[in-house]
């Protein structure tokens, strides 16, 4: 066959694709980077954390040039009732200024700036192409086949089509996610102006907020909503596990219009324009749903190989990373002139020192924790709320009294062993 | 700000409808069955309210030309009875802002 070869080729140009086709072709490689939508960034979606560190790696000082809403200089999380909330947080105005930490981004712009990145570098950009298969000769990858059939050759393919990654299934590497493993979220982008954001967030000119909302937020169900500021909107969304909307027949659109109504959520949006709803799916299930993330002639990188940090919300940065790494791999694999399993595991070997797979191992018990104790997300809140209230309401009765009701008012709904179980437990599950 | 439906919602989205659907439901029966089996979880959980039952004779309509694409039906249907694919080329959904 004298079909042109590339040395690699991408599916998926979302942060993990983008990543490995940009360190790929810095390298010289000829690479072809295939998108499903329109254009980078067409179908994709996320809350809005885009951590610096791991993007800084490939793209030195991008906060000067990139797509970005506002540098996040305080986190904060509030647990929610029915109508109040306990919260707590951290603020540092330095977090603001270089070289920052993490940026609230909106990904329609940022992916198709990052893919840029990677095009500037030398890399094909093919996009409104899905892809449908690999193609094999002798049980090696090949190649991809499109939706339209047609073929496209390269020593190896880089699998970074997302959450759902379709080829992925179809290379057979993986048996399909249970309900419990993935979270669905939805999101809407409220545009307000920017003087309205700062005021009501406490905020200058280029710092930003991000807020997580556990409790009364997912209407008690294992999951969290999130309130995130951009220049002139706000990113707000809830996600909470599939299996726990399929349990409880609550639907996502009324979920989130409920936090929208929250007295505690409620003030923060007023008067805002709804300018898009999206959904999507994030890969939850942690490290023991990690499938084969390399082959002959293949590697897998970002949510198509379930890289996705649940208890830290990180995700695009472990896809960046991962990218980056698989890059490098396929780099080292082209100057070897070996593409088999026998060399590109060098990327799981990589993997498996760094940050990605290293927190994914320690955390490989909050998955199944969350999912079979879900006092942390409705018992919890809810009772730190009633303590709370009680506590801080002065109303005559000696503080010495209150703490004792308090305590009562506890164990009454959940006994002192099952409380130090539940803490046992969780700390089991992240340590 | 005041309560929105979903139409509300979806009308702020950008779709491109392909001329047939990327969501084929593989056996009608299954989807009786689940009626009584499982409550049908996908006309619930959908965030676009694609799925409509319609009854035993017309089954489950497959409202494709709102779908957003998150495959949640693929994984949440107890049948793993929908057949999942991508909208061809760059048809479907395009997020203008993601």
């Amino acid at each position: 066959m004298d079909e042109e070869k590339f040395d690699a080729i991408v599916v998926g140009a979302g942060p993990a694709g983008s990543a490995a086709a940009l360190t790929m072709a810095r390298k010289g490689l000829s690479v072809v980077l295939i998108e499903r939508g329109e254009y980078p960034g067409a179908k994709n979606v996320m809350g809005g954390v885009l951590y610096r560190k791991m993007l800084e790696t490939l793209v030195p000082n991008f906060w000067e040039e990139a797509p970005l809403e506002r540098p996040v200089v305080e986190q904060r999380m509030a647990l929610l009732s029915e109508r109040s909330a306990v919260t707590a947080g951290f603020k540092d105005p330095a977090l603001g200024e270089p070289p920052y930490n993490a940026f609230t981004v909106l990904r329609a712009n940022f992916d198709r700036w990052f893919a840029g990145k990677a095009e500037e570098a030398g890399a094909f950009l093919l996009p409104g192409m899905p892809i449908e298969d690999v193609v094999r000769k002798d049980g090696k990858v090949v190649g991809v086949q499109a939706f339209d059939g047609s073929e496209l050759y390269a020593d190896v393919v880089v699998v970074a089509d997302g959450v759902n990654s379709l080829l992925a299934k179809k290379m057979g590497l993986r048996g399909e996610l249970r309900p419990s493993e993935v979270a669905l979220a939805v999101k809407q982008v409220i545009s307000l102006p920017k003087e309205t954001v700062e005021q009501r967030f406490n905020i200058q000119d280029g710092q930003g907020v991000v807020m997580e909302l556990m409790g009364a937020a997912t209407g008690g169900m294992v999951g969290q909503a999130f309130l995130y500021t951009n220049r002139e909107s706000l990113s707000i969304g809830v996600g909470c596990l599939l299996s726990e909307f399929v349990k409880t027949k609550k639907t996502p659109y009324d979920l989130l219009e409920d936090l929208k109504q929250h007295p505690f959520v409620a003030p923060l949006i007023e008067g805002g324009v709804a300018e898009e709803y999206t959904a999507h799916l994030i890969p939850e299930g942690g490290y023991d749903t990690v499938p084969q993330v390399y082959g002959d002639g293949f590697l897998l990188a970002g949510d198509a190989a379930k890289f996705v940090n649940v208890l830290h919300r990180e995700g695009s940065n472990l896809a960046m990373e991962s990218g980056r790494l698989a890059g490098e791999t396929v780099a080292f694999a082209k100057e070897r002139g070996d593409f088999s399993a026998a060399t590109l595991r060098r990327y799981r070997e990589h993997l498996d020192a760094g940050f990605v797979l290293r927190d994914l191992h320690q955390y490989r018990g909050v998955p199944g924790f969350m999912e079979h104790n879900p006092q942390f997300f409705n018992f919890y809140p809810q009772i730190l709320n009633e303590v709370a209230r009680d506590m801080l309401t002065v109303d005559g009765v000696p503080k010495r009294e209150k703490e004792r009701s308090a305590l009562r008012r506890v164990l009454r709904q959940r006994p002192a062993l099952r409380i130090a179980r539940d803490l046992y437990g969780f700390w089991r599950a992240v340590r | 700000m005041k309560r929105e439906t979903l139409e509300e919602k979806l009308y702020t989205v950008k779709f491109k409808a392909d001329t047939e659907s990327h969501l084929v439901v593989k056996e009608a029966k299954n989807c009786v069955e689940c009626g009584n089996a499982h409550g049908r979880p996908c006309l619930t959980f959908c965030p676009a309210n694609v799925y409509e039952w319609e009854g035993v004779e017309e089954g489950l309509a497959v409202r494709y030309e709102g779908c957003l694409e998150c495959g949640a039906c693929r994984i949440g249907c107890p049948y793993d009875n929908i057949e999942w694919r991508y909208p061809k080329g760059a048809l479907g959904l395009t997020y203008r802002i993601g």
